[in-house]
């Protein structure tokens, strides 16, 4: 019993590397298990759109039409692999940083930046995309992803649900009970954790002393997987392995995908003040987008014609976010109160009465 | 007519909702095998299986943060707190994410699902065993606070609170877990969101909820004594409140007392009380007092008869209500 459980555990530990197909430089690594040509080139569109995506977002942030934007520049790979490596119907748990994700998934820009316009919390249709709102509290939608595994296997669905989780996050007390919860239940779920190195000024070193995060799933009787993050064949294959597991009815995986926070953790935060510019202009070196644009440039299989058209279909995307949440106008006042209950209670109609009177009280009254 | 304790009519109405709606799940920290520390989910699992009643890992916040996750996905969990004070290691699930769910989603997820907790004290527990938690929920735009009194209002408030579109905070009196009704279930009783007169009366109003209806009561039979006829509003929902029936009561009889087991300041009573003098200030004789627990973390077993609202204290405070003005 003892040798037996030791031999499963070993097969729960990550590698000492992460899993890479292709080198920062656009080497191939091996071509074996390496995605194919459509996969790739729809990860690379996804990375481009995602970029330019970020880079309006943060246009708009210094131009005041949104309150804040957390960057998630040099992470694209991962959120791009994790989402194009699940079904559509597969349910997606994502955080504040992850509207690279949210796009990947073909939520409409504008929905995505309801949120940080101000003008909800959530924007899109939670149904609609099979992605739940955006979640500030951290790990928080960890459970959740458990729980909606549980009810998808409970219906009979071969429904994966994938929870997306920072570095920092993983010391949070959600985190540790959702994995143990969906390891216990053996759940479809997948923990995609992006380590990018910081939880705003906090190095990952004052997070864990586990030799990696992907460390933490044996504690739990899962397989914990390294992978590096801003190589999006590497987590294309790494994630789309875990959801095939948790469809076969294998239980959940916790991946950990190497990567790095390019930007400051906002527009509000100032990175000088924690990281060194050295650290920062490595990582660039590494950066996803050149990786997998050589490597398919190398191997014949994204020409000009396509990187041109790519990149057209992603200053269209900018050109109509900026038109279209410029004039985007908050819903009416009376919505506050809308939404509390299924139906307002009788306090709360007399407080929406309270608000429009006062809006529609003549000036100086 | 049958003899039934609160404990056997919350069992009938977790039996009656698993056996009516497959998508009713029922779990929490033992209430598989063991049925639950006060036995409340006794037999459950036998009857309808380990994937419709089962034990969990011993965490609340994933208990209630799980819970979540299967009401976005169709199902309608009924999870255990196994205590009042356990539940705050879910605190942050249940305010940042049952209560905001649908406001964040703005209307298009909504969170069918109920928290049980036994609540309150009487029963000679140790710390943090006896909480009256019912204001921190209360305080939570989102979600829906039920207390019952009765062993009817147990059976058919949690029916309703199941069947809610909203989630439920549903505080069990764990002292009223043994209490007898002559009732036959199922039994309909008044819906989420409707207040009850237990026992009419002219001269003033006792309200009270959860496990002071039964103080309140007591006490307005001993007041018969001193020649007040008191009359007993059960306020059942705290969330959505009924005011019409606590204000017509107050309103008819022009004085009330507020009676209530947590702490007074910044409470349930507190607001209680608001309520009744904003809405009924010009039929009021005398300003509406409180009789509620002493401003002090829940005593130990020996010392809490001295912290809980009885018949004396709500006496008492009748007493104070400006009689001879009358």
């Amino acid at each position: 019993m003892a040798t037996r459980s030791k031999a499963a555990g070993a097969r729960l530990l990550p590698s000492a590397e992460p899993v890479r197909f292709i080198e920062a430089d656009g080497t191939p690594v091996a071509r074996r298990g390496l995605p194919g040509g459509p996969e790739l080139r729809a990860a690379y569109r996804a990375l481009v759109l995602g970029r330019r995506f970020e880079q309006q977002a943060t246009a708009l942030v210094k131009q005041g039409q949104l309150a804040v934007y957390p960057s998630a520049h040099g992470q694209e790979a991962a959120e791009v692999g994790a989402v194009l490596a699940l079904r559509s119907t597969d349910w997606i748990f994502p955080t504040y940083r992850d509207s690279v994700a949210l796009l990947t998934r073909g939520v409409d820009p504008v929905e995505i930046l309801t949120l940080l316009r101000g003008e909800w919390h959530c924007g899109y249709d939670p149904y609609t995309h099979h992605a739940a709102p955006q979640c500030t509290p951290l790990a928080t939608q960890a459970p959740h992803a458990v729980g909606l595994a549980f009810a998808a296997q409970a219906r009979g669905e071969e429904t994966v649900a994938l929870a997306f989780v920072g570095d920092g996050a993983t010391s949070e007390g959600d985190f540790h009970e959702a994995l143990n919860f969906a390891a216990v239940f053996h759940l479809p779920v997948v923990f995609f954790v992006q380590n990018n190195q910081y939880a705003i000024s906090v190095p990952v070193r004052r997070q864990t002393a586990a030799p990696s995060l992907a460390h933490k799933a044996i504690g739990y009787g899962m397989p914990g997987v390294l992978v590096d993050g801003n190589d999006a064949a590497a987590v294309l294959s790494v994630v789309g392995a875990a959801a095939r597991r948790a469809r076969e009815g294998e239980g959940p995986t916790l991946v950990e995908a190497v990567t790095y926070r390019i930007d400051a953790h906002t527009n509000a935060d100032d990175a000088t003040r924690y990281r060194p510019d050295e650290e920062v202009t490595g990582w660039l070196a590494r950066d996803p987008l050149a990786r997998l644009t050589a490597y398919l440039t190398n191997s014949g299989q994204l020409n000009v014609d396509v990187e041109a058209a790519v990149a057209a279909e992603a200053e269209e995307l900018a050109a109509d976010l900026r038109t279209r949440l410029v004039a985007e106008v908050p819903p009416p006042p009376r919505e506050l109160f809308a939404h509390v209950y299924h139906r307002p209670t009788q306090r709360l109609r007399d407080q929406a009465e309270l608000l429009r009177a006062e809006s529609t009280a003549p000036e100086g009254s | 007519m049958a003899t039934t304790s609160m404990a056997q009519a919350i069992n009938q109405a977790l039996a009656d909702a698993l056996a009516e709606d497959e998508r009713v799940l029922v779990f929490g920290e033992d209430v598989g095998t063991l049925g639950g520390v006060f036995r409340i989910t006794d037999g459950l699992a036998a009857k309808y299986g380990e994937r419709r009643c089962f034990d969990t890992p011993l965490a609340e916040s994933g208990i209630v943060g799980m819970a979540v996750g299967m009401a976005m996905h169709g199902l309608r969990p009924v999870v255990e707190m196994q205590f009042d004070a356990f539940a705050y290691p879910a605190f942050e699930q249940i305010v940042s994410h049952v209560a905001k769910m649908r406001n964040r989603t703005r209307g298009r997820v909504s969170l069918p699902m109920v928290i049980r907790a036994p609540y309150g004290g009487g029963i000679g527990g140790v710390e943090h065993h006896s909480d009256s938690s019912e204001a921190y929920y209360a305080h939570t735009p989102g979600l829906t606070v039920v207390a019952p009194a009765t062993v009817a209002d147990a059976y058919s408030l949690l029916r309703a609170a199941v069947a809610w579109p909203d989630p439920v905070i549903f505080l069990e009196p764990k002292r009223l877990y043994w209490s007898k009704e002559e009732v036959t279930l199922p039994v309909h009783a008044e819906p989420i969101g409707r207040a009850v007169v237990r026992r009419g009366g002219t001269d003033a109003t006792l309200v009270a909820y959860g496990p002071s209806v039964r103080v309140a009561l007591a006490a307005a039979e001993a007041a018969r004594e001193e020649g007040w006829d008191l009359e007993v509003v059960d306020v059942r929902s705290i969330v959505p409140l009924d005011e019409e029936t606590l204000v017509a009561s107050v309103r008819r009889t022009g004085r009330a007392v507020v009676v209530a087991e947590a702490p007074g300041f910044a409470s349930v009573a507190s607001e209680l009380t608001a309520l009744l003098a904003e809405r009924c200030f010009h039929a009021l004789a005398a300003p509406v007092l409180r009789v509620t627990g002493f401003d002090i973390p829940y005593p130990s077993p020996k010392l809490e008869h001295h912290h809980l609202p009885d018949v004396e204290r709500v006496l008492d405070a009748v007493a104070a209500l400006q009689w001879e003005d009358a």
